[in-house]
Formats: structure tokens, C-alpha cells, sequence
């Protein structure tokens, strides 16, 4: 670099802008998160869908699936399974509850979680409600995920 | 080492390259799963294998940058640690929580771990990268608030360099950011909002002043190259690395229910991001190009060249290609992403930390550099893991791009699992790729036992003799 940008000139870039977009930082979510209800599929966040969201935490579903494209890349996309399986929370309830404890031999299987039905019904719940989430352009591309 | 403090280092280099190892151990295990599904089920399913591979990684990259900032401080500011009996309490203590937890993992169910440690009280758990349990996240941030607050007294105090400013920057922006993983609100799109927050604001934000300081760092120590010059481009190259990095956090934003305006923010401003990346090569590769005297420890060199280039690789160009959003559309939660995902920490954040590892282990063990039979030994070391891992980028790519064609953009497009199995081939190139990356780690770790002659320069020598 010529000496006409000196490190003085370097560094006044760097406090202007890191401070600026860290401001912005602190802007946009505030927008972002009032404009959210729109989107967000809030009204239909119910205490049983809160729960579904606990077990799909504490079981770590995301170590195997991606909900809306975030998560591990090993099974099926869910953030559209409510859809792919025929809007069923019955046909969901019924795949979880039907997963062989030993797997199934040479292919990847889902472990058997022994939920409740209360559970599985919390569970379908939260992904039905996920599914509801409005996303620009509508991803997933196609029904598959 | 001019400074006795600084060799607390050595324990979280060794801690830190143990978990290396077993993380990788952890990746093959996975790579396995991908094309024996059943393998090691219901023992081990793929998530717990996962999340013990992902969560080794940043555990051992924090002993990292932890070890780096124990070694460099106290040099960079003349004088002793503040408190070395500090940093080794916090060493054992971030030791037993990592092993307890990756234990943890691997011996009770996940909802079981989640119940012994009350994740009720303040659920935290579950989120990928962050599924450690509540208590040890507590742990973390009390062993991150003592390092930042040791590190720091000992800048405040001493003399206060360009370098160690900015990795103070980095830590403590590590530390703040972290808070974010205890949010978890029942609100899903809320939830992943500020779940990157923590991910993506450390791997493309304040991880890349971490990284460029360490690197400067090590370029003055073996180029010799004026202060000056190294800290006008570390400037600049943060500088970049903050004004793309940080709206750039909008290319998560995507597809997850936040308002449209971030296809435009987040495809914008993270194209911007490689920048940072490629002027970090073209850093290193100027330094090394102008220097003023040459070090016997061709290894670190050689890291830090490699770091720079790799790092360009996976976060820029990878980055880079999965970025935009009419192109994320596509390839969002792919075997893409996976590529990227390794290449990106691999040649940024691995490789720095070898890097300096590379630069002062041998100086905390008494000597300027390895002898010529380790140095040696390390670099093919270096050169097994770095190609493999870019064989694995590169066959996880070709996977990426064939699963997005037929699950994706065809018009008759396939299931998932379908799809899957139509990449068998990939994954076990990709597996074959991971077992060389082993074997040269186990060379790595080698390369610290060679015995073999000093490596003496001819001005060293010179100097002895006047
Ligand atoms: C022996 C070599 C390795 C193999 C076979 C391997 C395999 C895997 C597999 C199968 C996954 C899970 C992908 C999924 O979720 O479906 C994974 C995830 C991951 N691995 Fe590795 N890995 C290896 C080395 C590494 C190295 C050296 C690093 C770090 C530099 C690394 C970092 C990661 C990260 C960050 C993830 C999460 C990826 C994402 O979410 O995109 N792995 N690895
Ligand atoms: C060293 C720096 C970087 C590291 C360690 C890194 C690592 C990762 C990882 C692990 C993921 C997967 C996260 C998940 O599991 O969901 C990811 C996603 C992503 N990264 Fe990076 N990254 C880096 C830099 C960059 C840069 C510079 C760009 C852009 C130019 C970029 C673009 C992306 C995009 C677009 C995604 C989302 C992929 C998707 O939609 O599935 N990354 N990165
Ligand atoms: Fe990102």
C-alpha cells in the first residue's frame, strides 16, 4: 500500500465503520422484530405448540433434520412436512410412533423416542405450526424440502 | 519465550489438540453413518455423533484461541500474565466441563441429560452448535469472563500493541455474543433470528479479528516485517471484515419468515464478505514476500501462508457461491452447505490456530523451532489434512449439486431419502477423503515426538560465532 493511506486513515475506517453497522445492527431487529407478526405465524403459537418446541429441543431433532433448511443435512427437511404428508398431524403422529427401536438394518433409521400421545400430539402441533410460517419466494423450491 | 507466564499456553495447545482428535475421530464415525446407516445405531445415533464432532470443534478452537491469547499477550505486552494461577484454575475447569458434557452425550439419552441438568429452569438446549446444557453454557461464560478479564488486566497494564487491542476486541465480542444462546423463545422465526447472532456474528465477525491478529502476529515474529506496515493492514482488513460481516449476518434471513428486505441486505453485503478474506492473503503472501530475516520454523510459515489461502477458499469463494439468494433458493440446508461449512472453519479457523500453535510450542519447549525431521514430519502433516480436507469439500460439493438437481430443480423432483441414496458415491470419496484427513492428523500429533538434528540458520550461526 502507498504511503498516502496511512495507518491513521486505516484505523478511522474501522472504528467508523464497525461502530456505524453495529448502530445498524441494533436498528434492523427492532424493525425486523416488530414487523414479524406478519410473517411469523404467531397467532397460532399456542402453549401446545410450546411444548412441542421443548421436546423438539431436548430430543435434538435438528441433529438429523433441518427445519427450514437450518439444522444437520442427514434427514428430511420438516419445516414442510405438515404439507408433504397431506396437511395429516395423524399421518405425522403415526410415522414417530412407528419407529423400530433397533432401526431398520442397513438404512438410516429415526430412533424411537417413546413419546406419549400428549407428546406426539405437541409435537405435531409445533410442526404443523412451523409449516405455517410465511417465507419470502415460499421455500422450499417443491413439496420434497 | 521471553516471559515464564506465557507457557500456560502449552496446556491448552495440548488440551486443544486431544480434542482435535477426537473430534475427527467423530467424523469419520459420521462420515460412516452417511453410507451405513445403521452403523453404531441405536448406540450412537448420527445426531449425538454430530453434535460431539461440531461441539469438539469449538470446544477445542476456544482452548485455541484461549492458548493463543495466554502466549501472545504477555509479549506483546511486556510483561508477566496477570494471573497465571488464574488461567490454569480456568483451564481445568473448562476441561472438566467439556469432557463431562461430551460425556454427557454420549451415555445418556439427550432427553435424559436435558432432565439431570434441569434444562426446565432455563431451556437452552437443543439448538445446533449450542446443544450443551444450560449449566455448562453458565460454565462457559463464567471461564470466558475470567479469560477476557486476565487477558485484559494484563493489556490494560502493560504495553498496548495494535494486536492485542484487536484480539481483545475479538474475545470480548466472543464473550457478549455467546449471551444470545441463553434466549430461546418459543417464537421459531425469533428463535433462529438471534440464534445466528451468536454463529454467524463469531465465525464472520469478531472470530475474523481473532484470526487476523493472530495471524499479524505470527507474520511479524517470522518475517521480521515492520510493526507499522502488519498493523495498517490488520486495520483494514478488520475493517472489511466488519462493515460486509456484520449486515451480512441477513444471508440467514432468507427463508426463515423475516421480513423480504434481507434477500436484499444479506445477498448484498455478505458478497462483500470475501474481502476481508482475500486481502488476508494477499497480507500474508506480501509479508512473507518482504522479509527481513528468515526463521528456522519453516512449519509456521508454511501454516500461515496456508491459513490464508484456505481461509479464502472456504469462506470466500465457498461462501460465496452459496450466497445470493436466487442461488441459497436452491442450495439452503444442502450438502453445499456442508462443504462450505468445513472448508470455511478448516482454512480459518483450524488452520490459525496450528498456526501459532506451530509458531510457539517449540519456543515453550526450549527451542527457536522444531528440529528438521518434525518440521518436516508436520508438513506433510500439513499437507495431508489440507488437501484431503479439500477432496471432502469438493466431493461433499459434487454431492450438493446433485441433490439440489434432483430433489430441487428438476421438474420431476425426488424424495429425500431417494435423493440420498443417488450420492452414495460421493459420500464414501468423501469418507476415503476423511480417513486421510486422520491419518494426517495422527502425523500431526507425531511431529511433537521426532527426534532429530537442530535447525540452525547461517545467520544464526553467524551471530553465535561474532
Ligand atoms: C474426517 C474428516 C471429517 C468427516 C468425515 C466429517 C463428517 C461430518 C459429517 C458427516 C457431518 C454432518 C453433516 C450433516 O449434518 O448431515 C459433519 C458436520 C460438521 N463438521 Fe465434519 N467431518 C470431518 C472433519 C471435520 C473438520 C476437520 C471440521 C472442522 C474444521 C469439521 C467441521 C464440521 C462442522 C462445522 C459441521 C457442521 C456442518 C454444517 O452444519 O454445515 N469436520 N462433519
Ligand atoms: C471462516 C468463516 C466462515 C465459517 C467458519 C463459516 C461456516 C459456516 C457454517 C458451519 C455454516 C452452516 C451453518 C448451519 O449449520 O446452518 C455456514 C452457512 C453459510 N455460510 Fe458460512 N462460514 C464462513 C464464512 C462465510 C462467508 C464469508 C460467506 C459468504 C460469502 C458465507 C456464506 C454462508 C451461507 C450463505 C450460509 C448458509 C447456507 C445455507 O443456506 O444452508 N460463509 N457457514
Ligand atoms: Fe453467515
Amino acid at each position: 500500500m502507498r504511503e498516502t493511506f496511512t495507518k491513521g486513515m486505516a484505523r478511522n475506517i474501522y472504528y467508523g465503520g464497525s461502530v456505524f453497522f453495529l448502530l445498524v445492527l441494533l436498528g434492523l431487529p427492532v424493525d425486523t422484530v416488530q414487523g414479524l407478526p406478519k410473517t411469523d405465524n404467531s397467532e397460532n403459537l399456542t402453549e401446545e405448540v410450546a411444548a412441542g418446541k421443548r421436546l423438539w429441543e431436548i430430543n435434538d431433532c435438528i441433529g438429523c433434520h433441518t427445519l427450514l433448511g437450518e439444522g444437520a443435512y442427514f434427514a428430511p427437511e420438516l419445516g414442510n412436512v405438515y404439507t408433504r404428508f397431506g396437511e395429516s398431524t395423524e399421518a405425522i403422529k403415526a410415522f414417530i410412533k412407528s419407529r423400530p427401536v433397533d432401526g431398520i438394518a442397513g438404512r438410516r433409521s429415526m430412533p424411537q423416542f417413546n413419546f406419549s400421545d400428549q407428546e406426539l400430539e405437541e409435537i405435531a402441533q409445533f410442526l404443523k405450526y412451523a409449516d405455517g410460517i410465511k417465507i419470502s419466494k415460499d421455500w422450499p423450491p417443491n413439496i420434497q424440502g | 519465550m521471553k516471559y515464564e507466564s506465557q507457557s500456560v499456553a502449552m496446556l491448552y495447545f495440548i488440551a486443544a489438540i486431544g480434542l482435535f482428535v477426537g473430534q475427527i475421530l467423530f467424523g469419520v464415525i459420521l462420515g460412516l453413518q452417511y453410507v451405513m446407516g445403521d452403523f453404531l445405531f441405536p448406540e450412537i445415533p448420527f445426531n449425538v455423533a454430530r453434535m460431539v464432532h461440531t461441539n469438539l470443534l469449538i470446544v477445542w478452537l476456544l482452548f485455541g484461541f484461549m492458548g493463543a491469547a495466554y502466549y501472545l499477550v504477555p509479549e506483546e505486552s511486556e510483561r508477566e500474565l496477570f494471573s497465571p494461577m488464574l488461567a490454569k484454575i480456568m483451564f481445568w475447569i473448562f476441561l472438566a466441563a467439556g469432557a463431562l458434557t461430551i460425556l454427557g452425550y454420549l451415555l445418556v439419552p439427550y432427553a435424559t441429560l436435558a432432565e439431570i441438568t434441569m434444562n426446565d429452569l432455563l431451556p437452552t438446549m437443543g439448538r445446533e452448535f449450542l446443544e450443551q446444557p444450560t449449566i455448562t453454557k453458565i460454565g462457559i461464560v463464567i471461564v470466558a469472563l475470567a479469560f477476557v478479564f486476565n487477558i485484559g488486566m494484563t493489556i490494560l497494564t502493560g504495553r498496548k500493541t495494535v494486536i492485542s487491542l484487536v484480539l481483545l476486541t475479538g474475545l470480548v465480542g466472543l464473550a457478549v455474543f455467546f449471551l444470545f444462546s441463553f434466549y430461546v423463545p418459543d417464537n421459531l422465526v425469533l428463535d433462529k433470528y438471534f440464534w445466528w447472532f451468536v454463529v454467524h456474528l463469531w465465525v464472520e465477525g469478531v472470530w475474523e479479528l481473532i484470526m487476523a491478529s493472530l495471524l499479524a502476529y505470527v507474520l511479524i515474529k517470522v518475517t521480521g516485517v515492520d510493526r507499522e506496515v502488519i498493523e495498517k493492514w490488520l486495520y483494514i482488513i478488520i475493517a472489511m471484515a466488519l462493515i460486509s460481516g456484520i449486515l451480512g449476518t441477513g444471508h440467514h434471513f432468507f427463508w426463515i419468515g423475516t421480513p423480504g428486505y434481507w434477500l436484499w441486505i444479506g445477498s448484498i453485503f455478505s458478497a462483500l464478505e470475501p474481502i476481508p478474506f482475500f486481502m488476508m492473503t494477499l497480507f500474508a503472501f506480501n509479508v512473507v514476500n518482504k522479509r527481513r530475516r528468515d526463521h528456522p520454523n519453516k512449519a509456521a510459515t508454511l501454516w500461515a501462508l496456508g491459513t490464508a489461502v484456505m481461509a479464502f477458499l472456504g469462506a470466500g469463494v465457498w461462501g460465496f457461491l452459496h450466497t445470493l439468494a436466487p442461488v441459497n433458493f436452491y442450495t439452503h440446508g444442502t450438502q453445499i452447505t456442508a462443504a462450505h461449512g468445513h472448508m470455511a472453519f478448516y482454512g480459518a479457523y483450524v488452520m490459525v490456530v496450528l498456526t501459532i500453535i506451530s509458531y510457539s510450542m517449540p519456543i515453550m519447549r526450549g527451542q527457536k523451532a522444531g528440529n528438521a525431521t518434525a518440521q518436516i514430519v508436520e508438513m506433510w502433516s500439513f499437507w495431508l489434512m489440507t488437501v484431503s480436507m479439500v477432496f471432502i469439500t469438493l466431493f461433499l460439493t459434487g454431492a450438493g449439486i446433485l441433490q439440489v438437481y434432483l430433489q430441487r430443480y428438476s421438474d420431476t423432483p425426488m424424495g429425500f431419502m431417494a435423493t440420498q441414496e443417488k450420492l452414495e458415491l460421493f459420500y464414501w470419496m468423501r469418507e476415503g477423503a476423511g480417513v486421510i484427513f486422520l491419518i494426517g492428523l495422527i502425523l500431526y500429533v507425531t511431529s511433537f515426538f521426532v527426534k532429530g538434528k537442530e535447525v540452525v540458520l547461517l545467520e544464526d550461526r553467524v551471530e553465535a560465532g561474532a
